[in-house]
């Protein structure tokens, strides 16, 4: 009986991306690839200066990876997601020097705070339309600077400085530039690949079919509500995890560093990769963070061309760039079925 | 009494902003996030206006501003259809999300465009509203506060009858219902949507030209806390509700009064925005809402 139901949630099967970029782009390696660039790349060049760079284009794409689970998944736009790296950022600064504790032991209680801010936005908004959520997150955003901006324990205008460093075992400080960059490396790939592997859980199933259609998907028994607010909390998990990364690099929080803009910026990494699609998204993320880089002359105009961009992908090519992909492999037999799954996984 | 004043005096220019917001969201069920910029691009039309037209004499102020606030509704409003037709028309029927990013983008294009061409700094308006301060029954109240409000309060009533009066306005009332049986009944629903925008963006414009004269002081950003406000009084209202949107203004004037007078002006917007969380939570349909039921 069951085998005859049409289980296929998914789009319709798709033939297999054809055409050699394509090839190139679905590649299972390609993480792999990307992860060996990352890591050579400071034995090319290995200046503080480009260290930086990379350290916060990857502190980025974490940000951008976070926000593919609840805008790219699940069909939520948030629009203060910044504020859950001020969450993160604070919380880490905060409790680190309060008690002269390493970073690394602050991620308890970031991840308390974060879910906790998570649950306060989401919970009362989530029941209603997602048009809600939208302007209450862009309000969200906005309000946690101007707490930090207002509160004593947060430093004012001038936010927290000295920050201790992530982790010092004996006298090899984890602090260094190059030595923190491998940590964020590491980090941000684990974190990515988490995305990653969620978006093809059950749970990343029930996330596609929420942001498709969320009437039907009640009908079908998913419990929209929970599931969206798994999506929000995740979110606000990455994005706490990215504050712990920024607070360790630049040892000081300012509120200066959570405008709407940079919610924005990382809004359009994940719209312009493609939402839903994670390697799309780790690639927007590294686009829109190193472009600036290059382009130094043309900042006047880069928020601008950034903001017709957006209109442009949504109204020419609302799946991004490189979108996601329908193509999961259809339903065999039992005896099949545990080939393709591990045929699947891989992909 | 200063309170209550104050109240009234903010409430009205978040009033006329969240009218334009609720027509919108009324009528196609978009959030404009564009809407608060929209009311910067209304303030910087005035600033352009009133600069090119030179040398005002600061005694004709009161009737050069108006002059300047009906060019400024109308180049606004005009900018409000471009967009609605160039950025919001071909996504009708799209996915909810695509649409909310557009008009992120469109957000963001008119901040970063204003701020190209008219550069990052904030702008000293050219004119600035000063008038006598006298005590009406013990609030502190300025006549340009005063002739603000009159304005303010004028384009309200002048839309209230426009939409219950008009043939297009009846239009835009059956838009709201069912949009299709509308277009059945052979209604122009693309011009009636046209028209919307173009009122609710005029008003916006208004807003903003009036803010401009009033604090004197404009900048690419000033759209966006109060765009953000404006939605708060259209929900405290109840979302689509025209009358709703006029008193959710009006009731957050009050709400922010009070709070910045009790919990020191820099919580002001926290506490804005803490109310808007709250009606989410106890009633998201607003004061004067109803229940609306999501057809599937």
């Amino acid at each position: 009986m069951s085998e005859n139901v049409d289980t296929t949630l998914a789009p319709k099967k798709i033939r297999p991306p054809s055409g050699r970029v394509s090839r190139l782009f679905e590649s299972k390696w390609l993480g792999w690839v990307a992860l060996a660039i990352a890591v050579a790349a400071p034995f090319v060049n290995a200046t503080p200066y480009a260290l930086n760079i990379m350290t916060t284009a990857a502190i980025f794409v974490l940000l951008a990876s976070g926000l593919n689970i609840v805008v790219g998944y699940c069909g939520l736009l948030d629009l203060g997601y910044i504020a859950f790296m001020a969450v993160g950022a604070y919380t880490s600064g905060i409790v680190a020097k309060a008690f002269d504790l390493p970073l690394l032991f602050t991620i308890p209680v970031v991840l308390v705070m974060t879910v906790l801010a998570g649950l306060i936005i989401g919970a009362p908004t989530l029941r209603l339309r997602s048009d809600y959520l939208a302007i209450v997150t862009l309000g969200f955003g906005e309000i946690t600077r101007i707490t930090a901006n207002n509160l004593a324990i947060t430093g004012g205008p001038s936010g927290i400085f000295g920050i201790p460093g992530i982790l010092k075992i004996g006298d090899f400080d984890f602090q260094q530039p190059a030595v923190f960059y491998y940590v964020t490396i590491l980090v941000v790939a684990g974190f990515v690949l988490a995305a990653a592997r969620l978006g093809k859980s059950r749970l990343g199933r029930a996330w596609r079919f929420v942001r498709e259609d969320e009437d039907a998907a009640e009908a079908m028994g998913i419990h929209t509500y929970k599931v969206k607010l798994l999506a929000y909390t995740f979110g606000a998990i990455w994005g706490g995890f990215g504050g712990v990364l920024f607070a360790g690099h630049l040892s000081a929080v300012a509120p200066t560093s959570f405008v709407f803009l940079q919610s924005a910026l990382v809004l359009m990494a994940v719209v312009l990769g493609g939402m839903g699609n994670m390697r799309g998204v780790v690639i927007g993320a590294l686009v829109i963070s190193l472009l600036p880089e290059l382009l130094r002359d043309l900042a006047e105009y880069r928020y601008l061309a950034f903001g017709v961009l957006l209109i442009v992908v949504m109204l020419f090519r609302p799946q991004g760039f490189w979108p996601a992909r329908g193509y999961e492999p259809e339903r065999k037999p039992a005896e099949e079925r545990e080939a393709v799954a591990v045929a699947g996984e891989q992909r | 009494m200063q309170l209550i004043w104050d109240g009234l005096f903010v409430g009205s220019f978040y009033a006329l902003i969240a009218l334009g917001y609720s027509m919108v969201y009324g009528i196609i069920k978009l959030l404009n996030f564009a809407h608060g910029d929209l009311y910067m691009l209304g303030a910087f039309i005035g600033f352009a206006v009133l600069s090119s037209l030179g040398g005002i004499p600061a005694s004709l102020s009161i009737g050069a501003l108006l002059v300047v606030l009906l060019l400024s509704m109308l180049l606004t409003g005009t900018a409000g259809v471009l967009i609605e037709r160039f950025a919001y028309r071909p996504l009708r029927g799209a996915p909810r999300l695509a649409v909310l990013i557009t008009a992120v983008g469109v957000s963001f294009s008119l901040e970063y465009g204003i701020s190209a061409i008219a550069g990052p700094n904030p702008r000293s308006f050219p004119i600035r509203l000063e008038g006598e301060v006298f005590n009406l029954i013990g609030a502190r109240v300025s006549l340009p506060q005063i002739v603000l409000m009159i304005i303010a309060g004028l384009l309200m009533i002048g839309l209230n009858g426009y939409i219950q009066n008009t043939s297009t306005g009846r239009a835009m009332r059956s838009i709201a219902l069912d949009r299709n049986a509308s277009l059945l009944m052979g209604i122009n629903v693309n011009a009636v949507i046209t028209r919307t925008f173009f009122i609710g963006s005029a008003l916006a414009g208004a807003a903003g030209v009036m803010a401009g004269a009033y604090y004197g002081k404009i900048d690419f950003l000033m759209g966006f806390i109060i765009g953000l406000k404006a939605f708060t009084a259209a929900v405290i209202g109840g979302i689509g509700n025209i009358k709703g949107a006029m008193l959710g203004g009006l009731v957050l004037g009050f709400v922010e009064a009070f709070g910045a007078q009790w919990f020191g002006g820099q919580w002001r917007d926290v506490f804005a925005f803490a109310v808007l969380i709250l009606f989410l939570t106890l009633r998201p349909t607003g004061i004067l809402g109803e229940r609306v039921t999501e057809r599937v």
